[in-house]
Order: C-alpha cells, then sequence, then structure tokens
C-alpha cells in the first residue's frame, strides 16, 4: 500500500475510520460486530483485519495493547497532508457555484 | 426430554482465583468440587438456577489452550456469554468492583453486549435485551 489515498480509496477502510470516529478505541471483535451491525458490510474477520493492517501501514490507524488485549484508535494526522496541499478555500475565494462542490470534496 | 446443555466450560489458569471471580465478583454459586486427579471438578451456577446448565472451571494446562486464550484475547473474543437483566447496570456495578471491560456496553441490533476480562485468561461478554 504505497498512500493514504489508496487506503482511503475503500468504502470499507472509510467505515472502519467511521466506526472508530465514533466510538475510538475497539477490539477487533466490537469492529466486526459494528461493521455488521451499524454499517451493514459482510466482511470476514480476516479481512478486516487486512484493511486494519493498510490503514495502519499508512498512518490513519494505530494499536494500543492493553494487557493483552489489542485495540485500535483513530489517527487524523495524514489528512493534514491532504490540506496542505490542497487547502480549503474560505467563503468568498472561490467562484459562484465553487462552494458546493468543495463540500462535496470533503465529504466525499 | 430434548438434548440441552449440561456442561459449558472456561479455561482458567487458576482454579481457586477462578472460583472467587466467578462466584464473589460475577455472582454464580458453587455447584461441584470434586478432586479429580492433579485439580478438582469444579462447577458453578446461576444462583437463580441451581439445577441449570453448569461451567467447568477447567484448568488450562494443555499446551494448546495458553494458544488459544491468548489469540482469542488478542482480537478482543469473548469465549463465552452470559446472560444478565441489565447490561449496562451490571457493567456498573462490576466496572465499581475493579473489573476491567474491553468492551463498554453497547447495542447490536435487539441486545446490549459488553465484554469483560475474568483475570484467569478469558474475555466474558455479558448480554441483555434492549431495556
Amino acid at each position: 500500500m504505497s498512500d493514504v489515498f489508496e487506503a482511503l480509496a475503500s468504502p470499507a477502510r472509510r467505515a472502519i475510520l467511521d466506526a472508530l470516529q465514533a466510538n475510538d478505541g475497539q477490539t477487533l471483535f466490537e469492529l466486526c460486530g459494528r461493521l455488521a451491525m451499524e454499517h451493514g458490510l459482510s466482511m470476514t474477520r480476516q479481512a478486516i483485519s487486512q484493511h486494519l493492517d493498510v490503514l495502519e501501514s499508512v498512518g490513519l490507524l494505530t494499536t494500543e495493547r492493553r494487557g493483552r488485549c489489542k485495540f485500535h484508535f483513530i489517527d487524523t494526522k495524514p489528512l493534514g497532508a491532504i490540506l496542505e496541499r490542497w487547502p480549503a478555500r474560505g467563503d468568498g475565494e472561490a467562484g459562484d457555484g465553487d462552494q458546493d462542490r468543495r463540500g462535496e470534496r470533503v465529504r466525499g | 426430554m430434548a438434548i440441552k446443555i449440561g456442561v459449558a466450560s472456561v479455561f482458567v489458569d487458576d482454579q481457586d482465583k477462578a472460583l472467587r471471580f466467578y462466584t464473589e465478583v460475577l455472582g454464580f454459586a458453587k455447584k461441584d468440587e470434586i478432586p479429580l486427579g492433579a485439580h478438582r471438578w469444579l462447577t458453578v451456577v446461576s444462583a437463580d438456577d441451581p439445577a441449570g446448565t453448569q461451567l467447568l472451571l477447567e484448568p488450562d494446562v494443555h499446551p494448546a489452550a495458553g494458544e488459544y486464550k491468548r489469540a482469542l484475547v488478542e482480537d478482543g473474543i469473548p469465549c463465552i456469554s452470559f446472560a444478565v437483566e441489565d447490561v449496562r447496570r451490571e457493567h456498573e456495578r462490576l466496572e465499581s468492583a475493579g473489573v476491567r471491560f474491553t468492551q463498554r456496553p453497547a447495542e447490536f441490533g435487539p441486545v446490549v453486549t459488553a465484554v469483560l476480562d475474568d483475570t484467569c485468561g478469558n474475555l466474558i461478554q455479558i448480554v441483555s435485551p434492549i431495556s
């Protein structure tokens, strides 16, 4: 996996980040349950585990051991590099109609 | 009589410690304690249902048991699930008794679940219907 953009290209990986954003610090077990129940994703535990590895490799996810249990946390720091490269413009800097498209880019 | 679950088991690293945790902390009642080789046939039951399903506190002496427990705990996977009246209330009670949770109460469809550490090398899920 080369970069943050490829990591974010996968809907499943974005769903994992959404799940962690809502409840940070989850075990693989809890994440699997939430992805199935709250995000309607039917992935195997192994598939989810591989997605977690990808997110960790680009720095969007960190893990921490507490006791013998492993917990996963979202880390949005790498997203700062995206905004640095293409800064979000404030109101008035863009032409008419740009605002909607800008919103779409940030949300998408 | 239709087939039913008579005994379920958890692998524990210390039978005495397990008996204390499962009775004094979780609230099960001791059922059988029978010397058996180097260990004991040691079971607990629900205090509400002494004739019901027994939980065997089984020594984790088999070489495979350690790796099985380690791998499940690392991924946060409970080895057994217990029914309680209200998971949120039980979580509060157990946490103030010093029990460590790896998953706080969370709603999954029609139930609320939480996951706790039994101090004997296992994670335990508790479940109640959404109140």
